[in-house]
């Protein structure tokens, strides 16, 4: 080796700062506006107006910020413990009683161990269970036992559910009451922590099933959900400077699909992009090409999702780049597009 | 027989005598008097003759199943339960969960002797349209509170509502039905360190061991037993009782109602029962969890039940 000749701290300093793994990693970019535990908050204020509303965890209160209802309202509080067929199984026994239980977990122990549970306890009788899964698609390094990339694609297919792939915190602030007044199961991919703020700057509001447009433009359209239409937004900023003008269009309920909306915006000349922190299986892109098929129109949708293979290990901003979801590879991958 | 003598000071005991069509509530001094004992073998009588008169309609059906768990049937609807027959979603009832979703035909039989389901309607078990489908579903059925099948359900949903009644200042009280293939599943054992933690004196589970699972024995298939140890072990007030002695269950659901309480330990009362109970032809019968009854049996097997039935209640 070449730093042999080195004292061994001289060679520590210097190498390179690893980039680190970690569980719960913020995809805010640096200085960029952000909220805390806005999920948590919305619950508060949700259950402040609602009395029947009561929370769960299976061990994660205080990773889906589910520990902020716990502190405001120990007494509606139900610790389950690292048991997730009990957590969904006493989620749907406790909305058969006439409350309305919001239970959190994360998204790989909802969708892959929970998955029977969630379905004949709470989808089959269509009872008002909502359930909270965190580290929904990529949003952490820990690899495949933690990174739910195919949950919207397992729970696509149980019927009754709602599903919401929430962009920010403005989305979820919004949502909570609405899971919570809506009749029947739903799924919130829980963005948690200091999550970013982005939607106010576009005059938006969340409707429970439906799209909204955020921005226009002549050249591409955007159809994106959760996360992944910050970096839609950011995307369409920066392909401005190649005089690429684009549209985004935000689909934060992806079942039931807003199939109206999106069509309408697709059905043009421009080209059509879908954007999810989701295995390109069975998300956003497959809801948005059944939708255009279904309906008859002859159109090439391109998909920026992840790939569908168990994903690597490491820092998120890698990961996120290795896999197409940072912003410069989505502009890239427009450009080639556009040719 | 119990394994388990505590005395609860802190009991909360249901004192309304609400249940309309079935007798009264208990009380804490109940006594199993002989007046008790035949009504409640009376009640198991017509549970397992309608059982039979459902099995032959569709040629099959767990009617081994049904025969065994009558009496555990009868007792926890004719003696236990508060319940209005004719508003079966009344919000002060107790709620009786089946989690083994194919012994519905045994609780359609006991839906029928507690006044909920027509007794006329029995014969549409398993067909096209049925409110009585094959495997019980809440959706489909007055008086079932859930939709079994998928086994090691019943117990988390009966968590639930446990907590869900509780927190709502209900005396309401919970009973799981479950069987000992059940104990199979993972999370019955979830929910059992649960309702021992969040402490659900409300809780009762009854647990029919038949001793017998779709692929064979039992003690064949994953060998469940010591039953009543791991039980006391997870923290509950724990009775052992043969399922098929109907003195002996209304004595142990006295002792677990008595322990009943807002909050305090999950009572569970394992049933030690026969496949085939009251039907000699059965009863001797190689065990399998479909029991083969050729055409000409069911006859057969009715005029058994009367006679062993009436042998026993003339003795």
């Amino acid at each position: 080796m070449s730093t042999t000749t080195e004292a061994p701290d001289t060679a520590a300093a210097a190498k390179p700062k690893l980039k680190t793994s970690a569980m719960i990693a913020s995809f805010a970019d640096p200085g960029q506006k952000t909220s805390n535990a806005p999920f948590g908050h919305a619950l508060v204020k949700a259950a402040q107006e609602n009395d029947k509303i009561v929370g769960l965890t299976a061990d994660l209160g205080k990773y889906t910020d589910m520990h902020i209802f716990a502190k405001a309202f120990p007494e509606r509080f139900f610790q389950m413990g690292m048991a997730e067929q009990l957590l969904f199984g006493a989620a749907a026994g406790l909305a058969e009683t006439g409350l309305v239980p919001f239970a959190s977990t994360y998204s790989v122990f909802a969708a892959r161990r929970a998955y029977d549970f969630l379905c004949l306890d709470a989808a089959e009788p269509n009872l008002n269970v909502n359930i909270v899964g965190g580290l929904p698609g990529l949003t952490t390094g820990y690899g495949p036992s933690h990174q739910a990339t195919e949950d919207m694609a397992i729970f696509r297919g149980m019927p009754n559910l709602t599903i919401v792939d929430p962009c920010d915190s403005i989305d979820i602030e919004q949502a909570v009451p609405q899971l919570a007044a809506s009749e029947g199961p739903t799924y919130l991919r829980l963005l948690r922590g200091n999550v970013p703020t982005v939607l106010d700057e576009y005059g938006y509001t969340f409707e429970l099933g439906k799209a909204k447009v955020l921005r226009g433009g002549n050249d591409v359209v955007f159809i994106s959900s959760g996360l992944m239409t910050m970096r839609a937004l950011q995307a369409a900023k920066a392909l401005e400077a190649h005089n690429v003008d684009v549209a985004v269009v935000h689909t934060p309920t992806i079942k039931p699909f807003d199939a109206e909306t999106v069509l309408k915006e697709i059905n043009t000349d421009r080209l059509a992009v879908t954007l999810e922190n989701h295995s390109v299986v069975g998300g956003l892109f497959e809801t948005v090409a059944s939708a255009v098929v279904a309906a008859g129109v002859g159109k090439r949708v391109v998909p920026v999702a992840l790939p569908d293979q168990f994903l690597d290990a490491g820092a998120l901003p890698t990961l996120h780049d290795r896999y197409g979801l940072a912003v410069d590879r989505i502009v890239a991958k427009v450009l080639a597009e556009l040719g | 027989m119990t394994t388990t003598h505590e005395t609860n000071t802190e009991q909360v005991m249901p004192t309304d005598t609400v249940q309309d069509a079935a007798p009264q509530g208990q009380t804490l001094q109940t006594a199993v008097t002989p007046e008790r004992v035949d009504k409640i073998s009376a009640a198991a009588y017509r549970i397992r003759h309608h059982a039979l008169n459902m099995g032959e309609v569709q040629g099959q059906g767990y009617v081994g199943q049904a025969l065994g768990a009558a009496d555990m049937l009868a007792t926890v609807y004719g003696d236990q339960l508060r319940f209005r027959a004719e508003d079966p979603h009344w919000e002060a009832r107790d709620r009786f969960l089946l989690s083994t979703g194919h012994y519905a035909i045994g609780h359609y039989a006991a839906l029928a002797e507690a006044g909920i389901v027509p007794v006329e309607e029995l014969e549409t078990y398993g067909s096209d349209d049925s409110r009585l489908p094959m495997s019980g579903m809440s959706t489909y059925t007055p008086g079932m509170e859930i939709s079994g099948g998928s086994l090691g359900h019943g117990l988390t949903i009966a968590v639930g509502m446990a907590l869900g009644l509780r927190y709502q200042g209900s005396s309401a009280r919970v009973f799981n039905f479950l069987s000992d293939g059940e104990l199979d599943e993972g999370s019955t054992w979830e929910a059992a360190m649960g309702a021992h933690h969040h402490q659900l004196g409300n809780l009762t589970a009854m647990v029919d061991i038949n001793a017998l699972q779709a692929d064979g024995k039992t003690d064949t298939v994953l060998r469940t037993e010591p039953v009543t140890e791991k039980w006391e072990a997870f923290g509950w007030y724990t009775q052992r009782v043969d399922g098929n002695d109907v003195g002996a269950l209304l004595a142990a659901f006295d002792n677990a109602a008595a322990q009943a309480a807002a909050v305090g330990r999950p009572s569970v009362i394992l049933c030690d029962t026969k496949v085939g109970r009251g039907v000699p032809l059965l009863e001797n019968r190689e065990k399998a969890h479909f029991m083969r009854i050729e055409e000409n049996e069911w006859q057969i097997c009715r005029e058994q039940l009367t006679a062993g039935y009436e042998g026993k209640a003339s003795a």
